[in-house]
């Protein structure tokens, strides 16, 4: 059961590291890390229930909690750059490239 | 098999199928609503392995907070209706290659390992919450600060000038 959890995991992970390599739209970027993350927590809750230990649920709550807070400045700076540059495709913004 | 593997099975089926709507979808709104399905799914994943707190923490941060605020930001960048939305991928192969290398790399190295261990007992929401006031309490306030320091930052890069 936690081999069957781990592999999960890992196929989450790379399901959102493919939406992060390919998504061109800033937003669908966020979504694909935010599915990494979640692969993250996945993992770290087998590991708590199958390790006796609370520590990976404490681990979890932390990740969920740093999460939102990504979420919620990286949305922030999209809008920013939207009502700077009035498009989100990371394609397109190459303003610091040297 | 067993009531709960195959509760896993349905709920590996749900999470692996929403993960692959939010990365294929043409409609970014679409995808944010896949991202709903799958942080659900999680959850109950979660209750699943027995952590009740979390499956709620999950549901009611993830699933309500997340994509209520990615949905804003949908709203406040792209017309809900019609072309803008329409999203494309570039690199398919490239990205379909390395995300397949990391996964046979993970998979390999996990079943390589072969973690095979019975589940714990004793775990429960009152251990997590003496864990957390006690011996993580440093992290925990710590935690609490970032939250605030990110969230005021975020109102002040969001907010209109005037």
């Amino acid at each position: 059961m936690l081999t069957a959890c781990l592999l999960l995991a890992a196929a989450v992970f790379a399901i959102g590291l493919f939406g992060v390599l390919t998504r061109r739209n800033a937003v669908g970027i966020l979504l694909g890390i935010e599915l990494m993350l979640n692969a993250v927590n996945i993992n770290l809750v087998a590991f708590a229930r199958f390790g006796g230990t609370v520590a990976g649920w404490v681990l979890a709550l932390f990740t969920i909690a740093v999460t939102v807070t990504e979420v919620a400045v990286g949305l922030a700076i999209v809008i920013v750059i939207f009502r700077v540059r009035r498009t989100v495709d990371a394609d397109h913004l190459s303003l610091l490239r040297g | 098999m067993s009531p709960a593997g195959l509760g896993l099975g349905v709920l590996a089926v749900i999470v692996l199928g929403a993960s692959l709507g939010v990365v294929l979808a043409r409609n970014l709104f679409h995808s944010v609503l896949w991202l709903a399905l799958a942080l659900v799914g999680t959850a109950g994943l979660f209750l699943l392995l027995h952590a009740e707190f979390l499956a709620a923490v999950q549901v009611l941060l993830y699933a309500g907070g997340v994509v209520t605020i990615v949905v804003f930001a949908i709203m406040l960048t792209e017309r809900l209706v019609g072309e803008s939305i329409r999203q494309m991928n570039r690199g398919v192969a490239w990205g379909a290659a390395a995300a397949g290398g990391v996964f046979v790399a993970l998979a390999g190295a996990i079943l390589r390992a072969r973690p095979g261990r019975a589940p714990a007992t004793g775990l429960d929401t009152a251990a997590l919450g003496r864990a957390v006031l006690t011996e993580w309490v440093l992290s925990f306030e710590l935690l609490g600060i970032l939250l605030v320091a990110a969230l005021l930052g975020a109102l002040y890069l969001a907010r209109t000038e005037e």
